[in-house]
């Protein structure tokens, strides 16, 4: 295929080229909403009770005595720089929130999608392929069901049945504080420090604490993707090449599963990565539920603080984490489907 | 143009209504379930909402009643058939007020969004150029963000200048919104652009304006009812989310079901289940029953998911009567 390598390279440079300017956009905006609000940000994160002296003096130290336009230069270099800026309210920096708790949130909407998918890809196959049957309705009953239900009230459920009832799984936290005390920090992510450590006790418990959030928020979003699969589904059913397999005497089973659904899953990988999106929003969510100590918890926290330095961080990064896993989406995409040319 | 005399003008309104309802009519099977399921939950809701304060035992932040104070936490019993949350309300009374909440912050946000979003997508599709380059840029970077962590900041940001917590959270959800109707209407009008019937009228002079207003809409907006009512359905999911985290409407200002479950969060630790669990289900029906509703137009509607009414003709031998469906008119 000789023709692949240059379109693919063309295209490949185009989307990237258009990331620059959505990034910038992006950041823009950010920047944008929260300098608007009335206030200013320092005297807001501290509450009434600072002295003006010692806010004019923070404000001084962390540039908001600047002219907008100053202080927007400042931000974009040291973006550019990977410099995302220190929280007001208790000077963290925005990197480091970044790599301890978006490795909570790794940690759980990791798993979360592999829920999400086995669901969505059991149910939404079976529904698409009895289309109109018992089967199909109620699929698709507990895909819409699934979907109605907020993740939070899915978690209050599952900590009274599972956690308060039956007592069977921690409702809250990460790992419990013995866990936590004990184990050393490699990643930030408690799942691969336990393996990596061999440290099977500290596995198992992280395992207990993830258990509830990750199906939880797995569960709802498995939803998204069984009426996505079930459409799907049906509409390769009706394709002109699944008619020719059948006419040459395929028998049904082959023709849908090796004909039908391998082509039906190709628009899934697409996706799964503007789900990524979703899947964020829905982590705040699941981490408030759960009391777990990732991105969107802090973020709810500096909300809370009313920190906009740190709301800012947060929101810049989530934004750029779906840019960035849309491109990836949409390269591996061009290369499994043969179709998609630039 | 010819002068249409109003009984011409009413008589072709009817004829297009009814085109319009034709599909609805003839829904059949787990289209016609899903419309009817749907459509009959959120009418419950509606009248809910409308009759508040006819069918709710108390106020929506009423703990007291002919001078006593109701029970903390009370079991649902008689007296409060949904029993009592912390702050001694009735659990029911909070439901049905937050009914109207719900529905008001979401046909609110609706028509913020669709007044916004449709006429930006209608002239960015149609006249292209650097406008909608620069439009679909912006669209587009809004995309990137989580729809929610967008709503959150947005009603953060409004709640100290805005008063109203309905205005709040309803600007908040349209905001999250507006890309989606842009993006549906304007790649739909650029379809519908080249289409002949539009180059004729181009042909025979009309302006653009006369172009957009009798060609180009009529057959976009055919979309627009679907996703209006998925997008309700998401909206109450916003708006409950929004109330989770403490945005959005107020505790002083209305009931709000998310708000409700976000305080049962620390009372399902000790086993109590009664202050979330039917706020809990109030979303879950409302949002099933949208659901439905946008699934089930979208089967009747949309022709590429339509099943075809036509039956497979059976060929073998004395079975070559035509399908009894097709003979009836």
């Amino acid at each position: 295929m000789g023709v692949q390598g240059p379109s693919l390279k063309r295209y490949a440079i185009t989307r990237l080229a258009l990331v620059v300017p959505m990034l910038f956009i992006l950041l823009t905006l950010v920047f944008v909403l929260m300098r608007v609000a009335p206030g200013n940000p320092v005297s807001a994160s501290l509450g009434g009770h600072v002295p003006p002296a010692v806010i004019k003096q923070i404000s001084h130290q962390l540039g908001y005595d600047k002219p907008l336009y100053v202080q927007y230069g400042h931000y974009l270099l040291n973006v550019a720089q990977g410099n995302f800026g220190t929280t007001i309210s208790d000077r963290r920096s925005v990197g480091s929130i970044i790599a301890v708790n978006g490795a909570a949130t790794l940690e759980l909407t990791f798993f979360a999608l592999i829920v999400a998918l086995v669901v969505g890809l059991v149910v939404g196959l079976l529904s698409g392929r009895f289309r109109d049957s018992p089967i199909d309705a109620g699929g698709r009953l507990f895909g819409i069901v699934v979907y109605a239900t907020p993740v939070f009230f899915l978690g209050l459920l599952a900590q009274l049945v599972f956690g308060v009832w039956l007592n069977w799984l921690p409702t809250s936290d990460q790992a419990s504080p013995i866990t936590q005390a004990l184990m050393k920090t490699h990643t930030n992510i408690f799942f691969v420090d336990a393996i990596v450590d061999g440290n099977w006790s500290a596995l198992k418990d992280v395992v207990e604490h993830l258990v509830l959030p990750a199906t939880t928020l797995g569960l709802v979003y498995g939803g998204v993707f069984i009426r996505l699969i079930r459409v799907n589904v049906i509409r390769t059913l009706k394709e002109d090449y699944i008619e020719a397999a059948r006419a040459r005497g395929i028998n049904e089973r082959s023709v849908v599963y090796r004909h039908a659904f391998k082509n039906a899953l190709v628009p899934v990988v697409t996706v799964i990565g503007l789900q990524v999106a979703l899947l964020l929003g829905g982590a705040i969510l699941t981490e408030t539920t759960f009391n777990w100590p990732g991105l969107g918890h802090e973020l709810y926290i500096y909300l809370q603080n009313r920190d906009y330095a740190a709301v800012q961080g947060i929101v810049v990064l989530f934004g750029l984490v779906v840019v960035l896993v849309s491109i990836v989406i949409d390269f591996v995409n061009a290369l499994i489907d043969p179709r998609v040319r630039y | 143009m010819a002068a249409v005399s109003p009984e011409v003008r009413l008589h072709r309104r009817t004829i297009g209504v009814r085109r319009a309802l034709q599909p609805i009519v003839e829904a059949r099977g787990m289209a016609r379930g899903m419309l009817f399921t749907g459509a009959g939950l959120t009418l419950f809701f509606v009248l809910v909402a409308i009759l508040a304060p006819l069918i709710s035992p108390y106020g929506f932040d009423q703990y007291k009643s002919g001078g006593h104070r109701f029970a903390q936490l009370a079991h649902p019993s008689h007296a409060h058939v949904f029993g009592t949350n912390v702050q001694s309300t009735d659990v029911l009374s909070r439901i049905i007020w937050g009914a109207q909440t719900e529905l008001e912050v979401v046909a609110l946000a609706l028509v913020f969004g669709l007044v916004v979003g449709v006429p930006l997508g209608l002239f960015s599709g149609y006249y292209g150029g650097a406008f909608d380059r620069a439009a679909v840029l912006f669209m587009d970077a809004m995309f990137a963000f989580p729809p929610l962590l967008l709503a959150i900041v947005i009603a953060f940001l409004l709640g100290s200048s805005v008063s109203s917590g309905v205005l709040v959270a309803a600007i908040a959800i349209t905001i999250t919104y507006v890309p989606q109707y842009f993006r549906v209407v304007r790649n739909h009008v650029i379809s519908v652009r080249e289409e002949s019937y539009v180059e004729a009228a181009r042909a025979l002079g009309a302006r653009p304006r006369t172009i957009l207003r009798r060609y180009v809409f009529f057959n976009v907006v055919q979309n627009v009812p679907v996703i209006a009512t998925l997008n309700a359905a998401d909206a109450v999911l916003t708006l409950t989310a929004l109330g989770f985290l403490g945005y959005g409407v107020q505790p002083t200002q209305g009931a709000e079901w998310g708000y409700d479950v976000s305080r049962a969060v620390s009372d399902a630790a000790s086993g109590i289940w009664w202050t979330g669990l039917f706020p809990g289900l109030a979303i879950v029906l409302l949002v099933t029953g949208l659901t439905l509703l946008g699934e089930g137009l979208n089967e009747t509607i949309n022709p590429v998911l339509r099943r075809r009414s036509i039956r497979k003709v059976d060929f073998r031998a004395g079975s070559l009567a035509p399908p009894s469906e097709l003979l009836e008119p």
